[in-house]
């Protein structure tokens, strides 16, 4: 009895399958998939390469200083960074003093109240505050950004496929639509003449959808001027940038990776006894 | 329960008798894991992932305990929790990444140990109701990793719960009320993160509490073996302390070398990046995607693409979702059912000619698609593969199973383990 319902159950199932399966090329035939742009234009990430790469790799604090100055110049500007204490700046090499001085210096201001009168206030962060949002909600971030909302970077290297490779693709990923041509050697608006960038949005074939909202935000040499006199180079910015936003994704990979090299070698010893162990005891029994 | 000649607990010191005679727990474990166990001495390294499956089940625990310290359990604050435990907790990064692939590494043991079973005949009389109890923890673990999975409240959580718990409006009338009353709502939210909190907080030691009968069932005929020859005398087995505890110590070793490889140096691998964007109702992730050991499964669900109905009529008694839902459950519990459908007295796969064809070449490779194609966006190549695999599951199971153990002429089988290990026949005298 069984077998026999199960004989029927798993005809039905397979028959409905098959079925399905005859229907699903049937539809493919008679209405084959048109290729959409996406597919065609969007870019995988540029290949670069950063210090904190790999198992044995740790950030370069230089290069995370450097990346900071560009964050706090450049990104601050709509992006806030809300999971990131100033206090935690002091992994990035710098003092007690420095972090405090970072802290006081910051462009935005953190909300408060006034003492008197009750009445909301701001007043200058300290070093066991969060990075202060540029914008006071989300209202006013979509407000002043053609209703498009500036995601928070504290996660957006763990958040987006390639991670840093990402962000320095799409940060240096901004190109003149008119005339585009893919590495195939097609031309964008000859393909897909519909797919013209919208008015407000501006093209990034690094992007998923290829129209981003956020315009260009690096663009030319020297934007920034770097403390340790490092040329920055639009390439240079992208780079720290997008090391110091891996450093605010993960600030304890170090521990992580110098932790997992003791795990590591402990377990090594352990599993090497534990087979000793398995070999003698089996010594004297055949199996 | 056991063999005539495993050995007998016998209680040294004042201390342990006077334990032995009131509580007879170290009886038990010298009975259950100890020299009181014998255990055929022909197992191979697949016998090693029940323990390894026990020990993940012991990290997730331990690691599951010390997050729900710091873990807040609400939807403005679940997401935060979460990386408050990776930024500023001792250690917390450890804990929660450990976690977090000792899921990953619970299912992959898992999934090696039903593979085991599958091959080795291991559901066959008179272990069926091992299988039945092995199959009952792997459910309760799909739905407790499902639960845990939507805790940290990102993207991915959010539209899983969304989809999976959307599973329950396939059901004819009762279905869309049923979800509400389930979830707490019209989606998931405050109510339903809190259900699953305490459920995903339940469920694991109602994990525990089966495990203790899978292993209470397994004591009754004793462990299978690669032959699948039933014991026949002492010759035949080696009690499981120390023979196995040490080949367990060393499979343990090799685990937690790949365990820790991942979680320390590729912690984010299995993952998906945008359970790092904080949920949001309002926006609809490209592709909803499980954890990779769910794939298997999601493919079969989407693999339904047409109604089931009467033809040129219209009417529709089986809608293609509903189907695809019930083929989903239904693909994990026809296991309850595999040891009668396989009705070959012969239980090593080694013996099996035509069945190991079918396994090798059909089931695997099936599983495998399933898998790959379940990750994969709806576009004809992966739907027309996943239907393929998903057909061929449902045969395999239903239809072929019972065919082959009927036709199939096995090989002739070893006359005991002594003899398959020793290759000569046992002495007379034995």
């Amino acid at each position: 009895m069984v077998r026999l319902i199960a004989f029927l159950v798993g005809l039905f199932f397979s028959g409905m399958l098959l079925i399905g399966l005859g229907d699903t090329v049937i539809t493919a035939i008679k209405e084959p998939a048109v290729p959409s742009v996406e597919a065609e234009f969007h870019e995988e990430t540029l290949p670069v390469k950063f210090a904190h790469d790999g198992p044995l790799g740790k950030y370069d604090r230089g290069e995370l200083q450097r990346g900071l100055k560009v964050y706090a110049e450049v990104c601050a500007a709509c992006h806030s960074l809300n999971l990131v204490a100033f206090r935690d700046f002091a992994a990035l090499g710098y003092s007690e003093e420095q972090v405090k001085a970072i802290a006081k210096a910051w462009k935005t201001e953190v909300p408060s109240i006034n003492p008197e009168t009750g009445e909301p206030a701001t007043r200058p962060a300290i070093p066991a505050d969060k990075i202060p949002s540029p914008f006071a909600n989300e209202v006013a971030a979509r407000a002043a950004n053609n209703n498009a909302l500036p995601p928070d970077l504290s996660l957006i290297t763990k958040a987006r496929e390639g991670g840093p490779a990402y962000v320095y693709s799409l940060l240096l990923g901004y190109r003149d639509q008119a005339g585009y041509k893919n590495e195939e050697g097609k031309e964008l608006l000859k393909e897909f003449p519909e797919a013209a960038t919208p008015a407000g949005l501006h093209f990034n074939p690094w992007f998923a959808n290829l129209n981003i909202a956020m315009a260009a935000p690096i663009v030319s040499d020297d934007q920034v001027t770097y403390d340790d006199g490092t040329k920055a180079t639009k390439e240079q910015m992208a780079r720290d940038v997008s090391a110091f936003l891996t450093w605010a994704a993960e600030p304890k990979m170090e521990n992580r990776k110098s932790a997992g090299w003791a795990a590591l070698g402990f377990l090594l010893v352990f599993t090497v006894l534990a087979w000793m162990s398995y070999k003698t005891i089996w010594a004297d029994k055949k199996h | 329960m056991s063999f005539p000649w495993a050995q007998e607990y016998k209680p040294q010191g004042t201390v342990s008798k006077w334990v032995d005679e009131r509580l007879p727990l170290p009886r038990l474990v010298y009975n259950a894991v100890g020299a009181g166990y014998p255990v055929p001495r022909n197992l191979n390294y697949f016998w090693n992932f029940g323990v390894l499956a026990g020990v993940a089940l012991v990290i997730q625990i331990v690691t599951g305990i010390v997050l729900a310290m710091h873990y807040y359990a609400s939807v403005d604050g679940a997401f935060n929790s979460v990386e408050h435990i990776m930024r500023d907790v001792n250690s917390g990064w450890f804990i929660r990444y450990a976690h977090m692939n000792g899921a990953s590494f619970f299912f992959i043991v898992v999934y090696i140990h039903i593979f085991r079973g599958l091959f080795y005949g291991s559901y066959k009389a008179p272990r069926e109701m091992i299988w039945l109890l092995g199959v009952t923890i792997f459910l309760l673990m799909m739905a407790t990793a499902f639960m845990g999975y939507v805790l940290p409240w990102g993207q991915m959580s959010f539209w899983g719960a969304q989809v999976i718990t959307g599973f329950f409006s396939a059901i004819p009338l009762v279905g869309e009320p049923l979800r509400q009353l389930l979830l707490g709502g019209f989606a998931p939210d405050q109510a339903a993160l809190n259900r699953f909190f305490s459920l995903h907080y339940l469920l694991p030691f109602v994990i525990a509490g089966v495990i203790i009968l899978h292993i209470w069932a397994l004591h009754i005929p004793g462990s299978s073996n690669p032959t699948g020859v039933s014991v026949k005398g002492e010759q035949d087995t080696v009690p499981f302390h120390p023979y196995y505890t040490a080949k367990d110590g060393f499979g343990l070793g090799i685990f937690l070398i790949f365990f820790v490889a991942v979680t320390f140096f590729a912690p984010n691998m299995l993952g998906h990046p945008d359970n790092y964007i904080p949920a949001n109702p309002l926006s609809t992730p490209a592709h909803i995607v499980p954890e990779w050991y769910f794939l298997p499964f999601y493919a079969i669900l989407k693999a339904f693409t047409v109604d089931f109905g009467i033809p040129f009529t219209g009417i529709i008694i089986i809608p293609a979702k509903l189907m695809g839902v019930l083929a989903m459950f239904g693909s994990i519990l026809l296991l309850f059912f595999l040891p009668w459908l396989d009705t070959s007295p012969v239980r090593s796969g080694h013996y099996r000619p035509l069945f190991r064809k079918f396994f090798w070449y059909g089931l695997i490779p099936c599983l495998l698609v399933l898998t790959y194609c379940g990750g994969k966006p709806p576009y004809t190549q992966w739907v027309v593969l996943s239907q393929l695999a998903a057909a061929y599951y449902f045969a395999h199971f239903l239809i072929i199973l019972p065919i082959v153990s009927r036709i199939e002429r096995p090989l002739p089988l070893p006359n005991s383990i002594t003899e398959a290990v020793t290759g000569k026949p046992l002495p007379a005298a034995a």
